[in-house]
């Protein structure tokens, strides 16, 4: 990349700049600090909070244990006991293990690429704080007696059973949801600031690796989430209005919900782990003091990897009944997997033989995780082979196994991660000495407590047992099992001391501690701007390879080194070879962002309990909110349309279509929604193959209505398209009345959409197809209804004068909800309308 | 042993596989161990799991020595050229062709684990239901009519392929007996089929192997596996027409409580079908699905409080029964022979 000479700024103008960063970037003083939304916070925030529901999880896998150390114990009633291992599984992984990986890219990313922020902080923000909620909700269930009881994966029909399950089950599924809409609003933010945020000349092949593992991770969120939505959806329908998905006496199907559990499940285990791996890749190289070897075997790897995860789910399903030859093609699959992850630990190997290697406890905690991890790779080959699953399914084998690959794969890395990087928290680095001492404690104490699991397992005891004979033979394998782990928890203790205990009087640790290579070291942890000003990228291993780098950022001699305007800027780049292109200015602190997640939140417990009226109050509430947050937050029309952005270089500050990152967003967004659509989808198929005739002899919804229904979606898409070139055409009133006839297109076909099954009297409670039917109908009408509303922001933004002919972001995306809103009509108005004759 | 580990936990934390696994081969044995094999199938797997366990062990310790290796200061660094290479032997080429000799051996292994079979080379049918929290177990004859029924035990001959159907009543239970074969899920609204052939007569255990509530630890099978001879004198036993237990006290009480509408004892009124079948009741070991031993105590203590022994059980209390009439009722239970 050319680019023009460096700028060179006086002593005392450089002062004035940070003074004028810092002013910009500062987060609000008092108890207002809270309302901030600055990446470094945020990150910081999320961290904390997963770590807290960690060690509440890990007290209850304690309390399990406790039960289980000897055989016929009444430590824990079996209901207290069924409570806290569902809550134990759930909260690792819902409230753990995913959030721990978000929370570090949003503190790592931005500094790591070079960027001042993610491009939506309030985004991240409100993830957070929906988070936080959502998981309090979940875990405060337990001490009502009151919390999930059937299992972290809620197999129907024993959860849909209210009796059985009471509210714990709605807890689960809407506590969930409400964590899974942070998981998918984080996807959308690392997604778009990875591809969009990069510095100046780090193109595609120069990001940092772990970029790369977490651009792979946020797509798979993206399309394993929804799956677990859509059956989310099916099984709250079931439990609030016994429309009877899963019920086998009306057509339903239990095995539907573990497809849909499983299509998420299994590339959630690659979730957690694959963005482990990456904060491998950049601790490896560190301490092997040279750039990693094979940068493309290892990225291949984790991108097969991903793709592989997707192939996978059916072998959770193994005794399921399933038909022998699809076993064997899911066992190859899952033995397939083992070949890229093989890849990607070779390359750490390779790294550290080609380099000298310095064993500090990073490292230590990295290698004897991969140790940890190999043994549970290993079994991962062994259950992969349906004979042998056949023995160890829902066994304390598996239990061991599951342990040693999240433990190994994912903790250990975590917790390398954390000595690693602490320093870019408060400048100072965590004890080597407490450091080794948790090491050896959750070393020993891990495999201690868990590898006994594989023989009690494979001599016969299931898993989810609330006690056992005592002349079962497993009295002593559990009791070895109970003292492991709490010597492991006072290894986790350690590590907890080490971080919370007080550091002021060490001294300040300098900046890059570790000599690393990339950009992220530059940060200080007391400043918020991230950094200093947006350098040119030519390396992998900037620190390394561009000598004086440092300085010269230090010294704003890169692009943005002031805040002239008061606005919190970043640089956006293209997406394979980061050009710079425009120059954002992302959202400050805003409270709307915790008024948002309050009150959707409110919607969730409100729906949780049935107070239908409140629910009603906080969906208004939270429509309003986040229109007030759009409406001042986003695409501001600028005062002048370019910016000098330094080097000689003027990037405009508004952009339109796939050149700003809002259409990104929305695009991602809609993938994700497209692909809880398309679960729902499967499942009418599912129910279609399953049954000879899946209608059951009701009447369908008939051809006319979805055809009309279709014919008028087609018709509000084609205004929308013809209102988007009107408008920049300059006919700014013409593609408002555009906009206009789209509206009541839409609505009209909302409405022929639904009067198909209504018209025909499909009761959703007699049997599962008409309630399939009537859910697909829904959804697209409710899809309807959001692009009206989508439709009216346009027209009041046109008519507020903050969207014009040339300022017409909004309407590019609102054109791009049009086209996936077009492709949903078409599927679901053509499937209930036309296949039902096929038959 | 001990003292390494109290005085040197770190030390012995590198040893602690192969420790162990000195430790424990001497205590595969069990009547619910898939380690012990006493069938066809369990013995296919059995060999499966000796070949990845012991191969994996191998391939652990070359990794982890490589790790080790690696920290070393004193050793040669390699050339980037030969790391590369490292990767693409041993993360790529090494891998593939040790997974897909293994995928071919299991994919091999897996007729022998779970045989297809012609339902005439397996007369015998057991369909066997899965209730929260007990085993529906019924005989059927090639018609697939039912014979006759029990409950929590499964009696069959060495030496015989069985066929079971496995189906579930409320919730998904898995039908697993780990000395004869692998698990199956019973799931509502399906019927799976497999079968299982014994080469080892004794008594086994199989536990229910999917959560299914409060009680889902409470829910055991037992298997027997006889000799032909002795198993078709009991089919025959149980397939002849009912001789009428004696009319006792416990009798009366036990049809005066109505627990006849939930059980049946054949030969009797008490004809229910939503509880276990007691008919030879005395023959069981233990009662509740595994619960206890079935002792007069244990009938007593359960009868008059079943969620007591067993949460969430469906059999309703019955500690308004005189303790009279309750040890008359466990009284006649013990009797039924």
């Amino acid at each position: 990349m050319t680019t023009g000479p460096l700028n060179d700024f006086s002593e005392s103008e450089r002062k004035a700049q940070e003074e004028r960063l810092r002013a910009v970037w500062a987060n609000p003083p008092g108890w207002r600090y809270w309302t901030s939304v600055n990446n470094s916070q945020i990150g910081l925030w999320y961290a904390a909070a997963a770590f807290g529901f960690m060690l509440f999880a890990g007290v209850l896998a304690l309390l399990v244990r406790v039960q289980l150390a000897v055989p016929e114990n009444d430590f824990l009633s079996a209901e207290l006991f069924n409570q806290a291992f569902t809550l134990h599984g759930t909260v690792m992984m819902f409230l753990f293990a995913v959030p721990i990986f978000e929370a570090v890219a949003i503190f790592l990313l931005p500094p790591m690429l070079g960027a001042r922020e993610l491009p939506f902080p309030r985004l991240s923000a409100f993830g957070f704080w929906s988070f936080l909620l959502g998981g309090v909700f979940v875990c405060g269930s337990i001490f009502f007696n009151a919390a999930p009881n059937a299992g972290w994966f809620m197999y129907p029909p024993l959860a849909t059973d209210k009796q059985y399950s009471g509210i714990g089950a709605d807890i689960w599924l809407l506590g969930l949801s409400f964590i899974e809409v942070a998981s998918i609003a984080a996807a959308v933010e690392l997604i778009v600031g990875i591809m969009k945020c990069r510095a100046p000349g780090m193109r595609i092949n120069m990001m940092p690796l772990f970029a790369w593992y977490l651009l792979i991770v946020a797509g798979m969120i993206l399309f394993a989430f929804p799956p677990l939505i859509a059956g989310d959806i099916l099984f709250e329908m079931e439990r609030m209005f016994d429309w009877p998905f899963f019920d086998a006496g009306r057509g339903g199907d239990p095995l539907l919900w573990q497809h849909l559990f499983w299509i998420f499940g299994h590339p959630e285990v690659y979730i957690i782990f694959l963005p482990a791996i990456a904060l491998m890749a950049m601790i490896v190289p560190t301490f092997s003091q040279r750039p990693i070897v094979g940068y493309s075997w290892i990225v291949l790897a984790a991108v097969g990897t991903g793709f592989l995860s997707f192939g996978l789910w059916v072998h959770h399903m193994f005794t399921t009944g399933l038909p022998q030859i699809s076993l064997a093609f899911f066992s190859a699959a899952s033995e397939a997997v083992a070949i890229p992850t093989g890849v990607q630990i070779f390359v750490f190997i390779a790294t550290m033989l080609a380099g000298r290697v310095i064993f500090s406890v990073p490292m230590l905690f990295g290698t004897g995780g991969l140790a940890i991890f190999i043994i549970g790779g290993l079994t991962g080959v062994m259950v992969a082979l349906v004979p042998i699953d056949w023995q160890a399914h829902d066994t304390y084998f598996v239990v061991a196994h599951l342990h040693y690959v999240i433990i190994g794969g994912m903790l250990f890395p975590i917790v390398a991660g954390i000595y690693y990087y602490f320093p870019l928290v408060n400048a100072r680095q965590l004890s080597e000495r407490l450091g080794r001492i948790a090491f050896w404690l959750m070393f020993a104490g891990f495999n201690i407590g868990f590898f006994p699991m594989h023989f009690s397992g494979l001599r016969g005891m299931p898993r989810r047992v609330f006690t056992y004979p005592a002349d079962a033979g497993w009295d002593w394998l559990n009791l070895t099992s109970t003292i492991g782990a709490f010597i492991f928890a006072s290894g986790v203790l350690v590590i907890v001391f080490d971080v919370l205990r007080p550091k002021h009087r060490q001294p300040r640790t300098k900046v890059n501690p570790w000599n690393a290579g990339t950009l992220e070291w530059l940060a200080q942890p007391e400043e918020n701007w991230g950094v200093r000003s947006i350098p040119v990228i030519t390396s992998r291993y900037p620190l390394w390879d561009q000598p004086h780098l440092a300085r010269e950022i230090a010294e704003g001699r890169y692009y943005l080194p002031d805040a002239k305007e008061g606005y919190r800027e970043t640089i956006v780049t293209s997406v394979l070879d980061a050009k710079p292109i425009q120059c954002l200015r992302v959202g400050g602190t805003s409270y709307l962002t915790i008024l948002t997640a309050v009150f959707l939140g409110g919607v969730f417990v409100a729906l949780t309990f049935h107070w239908w009226l409140l629910c009603a109050l906080f969906g208004i509430a939270t429509f309003v909110t986040i229109i007030a947050w759009l409406w001042n937050g986003t695409a501001e029309i600028p005062q002048q349309p370019q910016k000098d952005v330094g080097l000689e270089l003027s990037l405009p500050l508004y952009a339109s279509g796939p050149a700003s990152v809002g259409w990104w967003a929305m695009f991602i967004t809609m993938v994700g929604d497209g692909t809880a659509f398309g679960s729902l989808v499967f499942g009418y198929f599912f129910y279609w193959t399953i049954h000879e005739d899946f209608t059951a002899g009701i009447a369908g919804p008939g051809l006319f209505w979805p055809m009309a229904g279709l014919a008028l979606f087609v018709a509000s898409w084609l205004g929308m398209l013809a209102a988007r070139s009107v408008n920049a055409g300059g006919r700014t009133v013409f593609a408002c009345m555009l906009i206009v006839a789209s509206m009541i297109l839409t609505a009209c076909g909302s409405v022929a959409a639904l009067l198909g099954p209504w018209q025909f009297e499909m009761d959703p409670q007699s049997h599962v197809y008409p309630a399939i039917v009537w859910i697909l109908a829904i959804w697209l009408a409710v899809h309807g209804a959001v692009g009206i509303v989508m439709q009216a922001y346009c027209l009041a933004r046109f008519l507020a004068g903050r969207m014009t002919a040339t300022y017409d972001t909004e309407l590019h995306n609102v054109v791009l909800y049009w086209h996936f809103l077009a492709v949903t009509a078409l599927t679901t108005l053509v499937v209930i309308g036309v296949f039902p004759e096929l038959r | 042993m001990k003292d390494d580990r109290a005085t040197r936990p770190a030390t012995y934390a590198r040893f602690a596989p192969p420790g162990l696994i000195c430790l424990l081969a001497s205590g595969c044995r069990g009547a619910q161990s898939a380690l012990d094999p006493a069938g066809e199938e369990a013995e296919a797997i059995h060999s499966l799991l000796v070949v990845t366990a012991v191969g994996g062990g191998i391939i652990w310790l070359l990794v982890v020595g490589l790790i080790l290796y690696a920290r070393r200061r004193d050793r040669p660094v390699l050339d980037v050229e030969r790391a590369q290479k490292l990767i693409s032997w041993g993360g790529v080429a090494f891998p593939t062709v040790i997974l897909l000799a293994l995928l071919s051996y299991a994919l091999w292994k897996m007729p022998v684990a779970r045989p297809w079979f012609d339902p005439g080379d397996a007369p015998m049918t057991v369909e066997v239901t899965g209730e929260q929290f007990w085993w529906r177990v019924r005989y059927l004859d090639q018609e697939g009519e039912p014979v006759f029924e029990t409950a929590n035990e499964i009696l069959m001959p060495i030496g015989e392929r069985v066929r079971f159907l496995l189906k579930a009543h409320d919730v998904i239970h898995s039908f697993w007996i780990p000395a004869l074969g692998g698990k199956m899920d019973m799931i509502p609204g399906r019927t799976n089929v497999f079968s299982l052939k014994a080469t080892r007569t004794g008594i086994y255990r199989g536990p229910c192997a999917e959560f299914c509530g409060s009680s889902h630890a409470l829910m055991n099978l037992t298997a027997r596996v006889l000799e032909p001879q002795a198993f078709r004198e009991w089919f025959e036993s149980r397939s002849a027409p009912a001789g009428r237990p004696a009319e006792t006290e416990g009798q009366a009480a036990f049809l005066s409580h109505g627990c006849g509408a939930c059980h049946s004892v054949r030969g009797t009124q008490a004809r229910g079908q939503v509880g276990p079948d007691l008919t030879a009741f005395a023959k069981r070991e233990r009662l509740g699905a595994g619960v206890a031993a079935n002792t007069q105590e244990n009938r007593v203590r359960f009868i008059r409080n079943p969620d007591g022994l067993k949460p969430g059980v469906r059999m309703p209390a019955f500690s308004m029964v005189p303790d009279s009439e309750l040890e008359a009722i466990a009284t006649y239970l013990g009797g039924l022979e």
